[in-house]
């Protein structure tokens, strides 16, 4: 039942792109096509789950017992962006083809800061590892959810007849703004 | 005369938030009062100049190849330092801003301003640039907290001009409002820098 309320409270609730604004900047970036928005969403969902493991683990075996939380930042940084390093090199030996399919968004999710902060809220939160990496995984797929969903608007804003001024991002933002009230909806739900 | 292009370029003509569209998270993630955007604002700015101070002055002791983890490493320590000092003298701001102060490490505009100024210009020229940017960024912050703080909650700085139980747009202190407030400020210097 815990869980569930992780995962509904993640995907939907506290949506990361539309209720606390982490990843805006892929977010309006790479959500063009319905296709990139997919790929993104999958490589993030892949990188968002390993380094909040990664994370998790360093700052109980290391930080705490230690006590050098103050370096919580430096080190979680460090640690996501050559995990993002590894993993593409991973990747291209492994599984040629998943790598063609996420390869050229890896790069861009070193500063993803959805990456950085779920892992710092995981830790805020106090849970525990399978508790971590379930609300790492389904804050990823409530990511790729809004990325998906914007993209398929956009797909049609494009041929609109939009006022001169407002063409391109500020259109953009505004329709954001709607489907972030839309998910507002959810909020009584958990 | 170029110094002083390199100061006002970040505030109007760059501006990282409404024409590189740079920093988004905590530009709209903070700002829903025109206090937070400022004390966001000038957190960001003190980690530009220190960063682009620092890189500038270290730029020659960097192999290429290592560039980016280093200069992240820089951009780190110096968010620490305003994570800690912040908790130390404004705990209440502090906690106001909550995640989005470590995040300020990840905030494209410092590591961007690093890469494409601080690593090919001299430490006065990057301080300068860091001053500009980093007063661009706060002015945008200030302005969309404002923007949102006076149609939402009635105030601005903490000030109320609207009687306490007045109805205001609530919807603007709220994540959609945010969207649709710097959407239409984009809108707003969009037409400004065409005229």
């Amino acid at each position: 039942m815990e869980y569930i309320v992780i995962i509904i409270a993640a995907i939907f609730v506290n949506n990361v792109v539309f209720a606390q604004f982490l990843g805006i900047c892929p977010f309006l970036g790479v959500s063009s096509k319905i296709s990139t928005s997919a790929g993104m969403g999958g490589a993030v969902l892949f990188v968002m789950t390993i380094a909040t493991i990664v994370t998790w683990t360093i700052q109980k075996t290391i930080l705490v017992p230690f006590g050098i939380e103050f370096m919580q930042t430096i080190t979680f940084i460090l640690v996501i962006a050559s995990l993002v390093q590894m993993v593409e090199i991973i990747l291209k030996k492994i599984s040629p083809s998943l790598y063609q399919a996420l390869g050229i968004f890896l790069p861009l999710i070193t500063t993803n800061c959805a990456v950085l902060g779920i892992a710092i809220l995981a830790i805020q939160k106090d849970y525990n590892l399978v508790k971590s990496v379930v609300f790492a995984s389904s804050t990823a797929i409530g990511f790729a959810l809004a990325l998906i969903i914007f993209a398929g608007l956009r797909e049609h804003l494009d041929g609109m007849d939009v006022p001169k001024g407002m063409k391109g991002v500020p259109i953009a933002l505004i329709t954001a703004g709607l489907i972030s009230l839309a998910f507002m909806g959810f909020a009584g739900l958990v | 005369m170029s110094i002083i292009k390199e100061f006002t370029k970040g505030i109007i003509k760059e501006n990282p938030v409404f024409v590189l569209l740079l920093g988004m998270c905590p530009t709209l993630g903070v700002t829903t009062s025109a206090k937070n955007g400022l004390g966001m604002g000038l957190a960001t700015m003190f980690v530009l100049i220190a960063s682009n101070l620092v890189v500038s002055s270290v730029k020659s002791l960097i192999p290429d190849k290592v560039r980016i983890p280093a200069f992240i490493v820089i951009i780190a320590s110096f968010v620490t330092i305003v994570d800690l000092s912040m908790a130390a003298y404004l705990p209440a701001l502090h906690s106001q801003l909550g995640i989005f102060i470590p995040l300020i490490v990840v905030n494209c505009i410092i590591l961007g301003r690093a890469e494409a100024f601080a690593s090919k210009n001299s430490p006065i020229a990057s301080i300068i640039d860091g001053i500009g940017m980093g007063l661009g960024f706060t002015l945008a912050l200030t302005l969309l907290g404002a923007v949102r703080e006076i149609l939402g909650s009635g105030s601005i700085f903490d000030f109320r001009f609207l009687p306490e139980n007045a109805n205001t747009m609530l919807l603007f202190v709220m994540p959609p409002g945010a969207f649709i407030a710097l959407g239409f400020l984009i809108a707003i210097v969009n037409k400004i820098k065409k005229a």
